[in-house]
């Protein structure tokens, strides 16, 4: 699974992809493969603040629940409506289906962040065991 | 994610390989090393509903008693009455702590007057075949650990009679639900073939030889003969989602060592009438006491939020009164239900019940159980 190079990733599996002052953030391929069948995502209300390595909400399989956290802080712009009738879209699509928008207060805090090869390594060692 | 040197290695059944060849995510269940979905747990569930899944259950143990009075013994150690079997006929029975809490749920098989087969939960063989041996003792039975010698698979769904048909020139409209018979399957004579499941469908379990290759190609022919059905090899994920529908006890959750028969509500298969059995006196003591002070009930979620294994439920002041025992989306129901104990006298009828979904109560209301009841056939 090729993970878009623009994209920054988190050690708890969400990806952030910045444009400007605005970051889209969804769960990569490998949670929602880990997670499986997804059949609710609860996300914040829009003009919640979030902080980065907070949950933020949580995304839900048949057999598991998984919190969510945010890679940056700032202030949720959107929500990703599709996601409350068609969560499964996730599956299908990780990389696409973004769950929230969010408005940077600090975009600095996007250095700090894995660049996808670290990310493919990471997933890579985590698998190995 | 523990990788510590000295957790033992799990135990692996047969078909192993095959299912990690076929590119199953593996569980631990029970200290076995078993395949928790392969496509993905809701096209399992569904394909069991609508037309026929395949199961690797060689986990679960089987132990034989033979002699002259192996049905006194089974008599004493499980709670239903066996004495009313048929040759060819089986039953849902459990055997009991004295203090008529559960040692596990079974199936007994009458396999002929002096012989008969309990099948029994993976995570309990050791304990199982260890009591079995020691309450058998005074009665002239022998006991025998068969649980190695087999490969159990499990055929479920509306299609797995006419799945399995393709394998065996048995009639299997000849098998009722709960019976069944020895013929060949996949060129493997005298193979037990039983009308039993733990999905709430139609179905059956075959017992065939336990080396790597017979079983590998009987589970390879019967994916094949169940191609134009649909058929995919379902896992755990799928196995807990269907009994769940079903309201079917899982050990652990709805029945343990801490919860009596009346408790679980599995009264129907218990009987006191019979005469006595390990753990009848204790239960005889709960009826005339006042009968059991919780109750297994069906929740289904009202509001948005999916009630899980250990989750509170609470009453509208704010005030835990039960557990949810297990809970999950059921994928078939397209709902979000649960079994939970409450306290007996608890009625919906005038108040609300919730699940404390992690930070939040959310609204739940008390169902029939089962779930959900497979259609009654046309023919």
């Amino acid at each position: 699974m090729a993970y878009p190079a623009n994209y920054r990733y988190t050690r708890e599996h969400e990806w952030i992809e910045i444009d400007g002052k605005t970051g889209k953030i969804g769960i990569t391929d490998y949670a929602q493969d880990s997670l499986g069948d997804i059949v609710f995502v609860e996300s914040p209300k829009v003009g919640t603040a979030v902080k980065k390595g907070e949950v933020f909400g949580s995304v839900e399989s048949v057999k598991a629940v998984s919190d969510l956290y945010s890679p940056i802080t700032g202030t949720v712009t959107e929500i990703n409506e599709e996601l409350a009738s068609a969560p499964e879209k996730i599956n299908t699509a990780a990389h696409e289906s973004w769950i929230m928008k969010v408005e940077l207060s600090d975009p600095a805090e996007v250095e700090t962040l894995l660049s996808a090869a670290d990310y493919e390594k990471f997933i890579a060692e985590e698998s190995g065991h | 994610m523990s990788t510590s040197a000295t957790t033992p290695a799990l135990r692996k059944t047969p078909l192993n390989a095959v299912h990690r060849q076929m590119g199953a995510k593996m569980v631990d269940f029970g200290g076995w090393d078993m395949p928790v979905e392969y496509s993905g747990l809701i096209a399992e569930h569904m394909a069991v509903r609508n037309g026929v899944g395949l199961f690797d259950v060689s986990h679960m143990g089987d132990i034989q008693l033979r002699g002259p009075q192996s049905l006194a013994a089974i008599q004493h150690l499980c709670m239903n009455d066996a004495s009313k079997l048929e040759v060819g006929q089986a039953q849902y029975s459990a055997m009991l702590y004295p203090q008529g809490t559960f040692v596990d749920d079974v199936i007994v098989h009458k396999l002929s007057d002096n012989d008969y087969l309990i099948v029994i939960n993976a995570g309990t063989r050791e304990k199982d075949y260890s009591w079995v041996k020691t309450n058998a003792q005074k009665f002239h039975c022998h006991v025998s650990d068969y649980s190695d010698y087999y490969t159990q698979l499990a055929i479920q769904g509306p299609k797995a009679a006419e799945t399995l048909q393709k394998l065996t020139k048995v009639d299997l409209s000849t098998i009722k639900f709960y019976h069944f018979k020895w013929g060949t399957v996949c060129g493997l004579p005298n193979t037990l073939i039983a009308r039993t499941g733990y999905t709430g469908e139609d179905g059956f379990e075959i017992y065939i030889p336990s080396d790597e290759t017979t079983s590998k190609r009987v589970w390879d022919e019967v994916l094949e003969a169940g191609k134009e059905f649909g058929i995919l090899p379902c896992g755990l994920g799928a196995r807990n989602t269907l009994r769940l529908e079903s309201a079917l006890s899982l050990y652990g959750h709805e029945i343990s060592e801490t919860i009596n028969v009346f408790e679980a509500g599995l009264d129907r298969f218990c009987k006191l009438e019979k005469g006595p059995f390990i753990g009848s006196e204790a239960l005889k003591q709960v009826q005339t006491s006042g009968g059991p002070t919780r109750k297994l009930v069906g929740l289904e979620m009202v509001d948005r939020g999916i009630a899980r294994d250990d989750y509170g439920v609470f009453n509208e002041s704010g005030v835990q009164i039960g557990t949810v025992v297990s809970g999950s989306p059921a994928p078939f129901l397209k709902k979000n239900i649960a079994l939970a104990f409450i306290p007996q006298d608890y009625s919906a009828l005038d108040r609300q019940l919730f699940v404390q979904v992690r930070n939040s109560m959310v609204k739940a209301k008390m169902v029939p159980i089962p779930f959900y009841r497979r259609p009654k056939k046309q023919s």
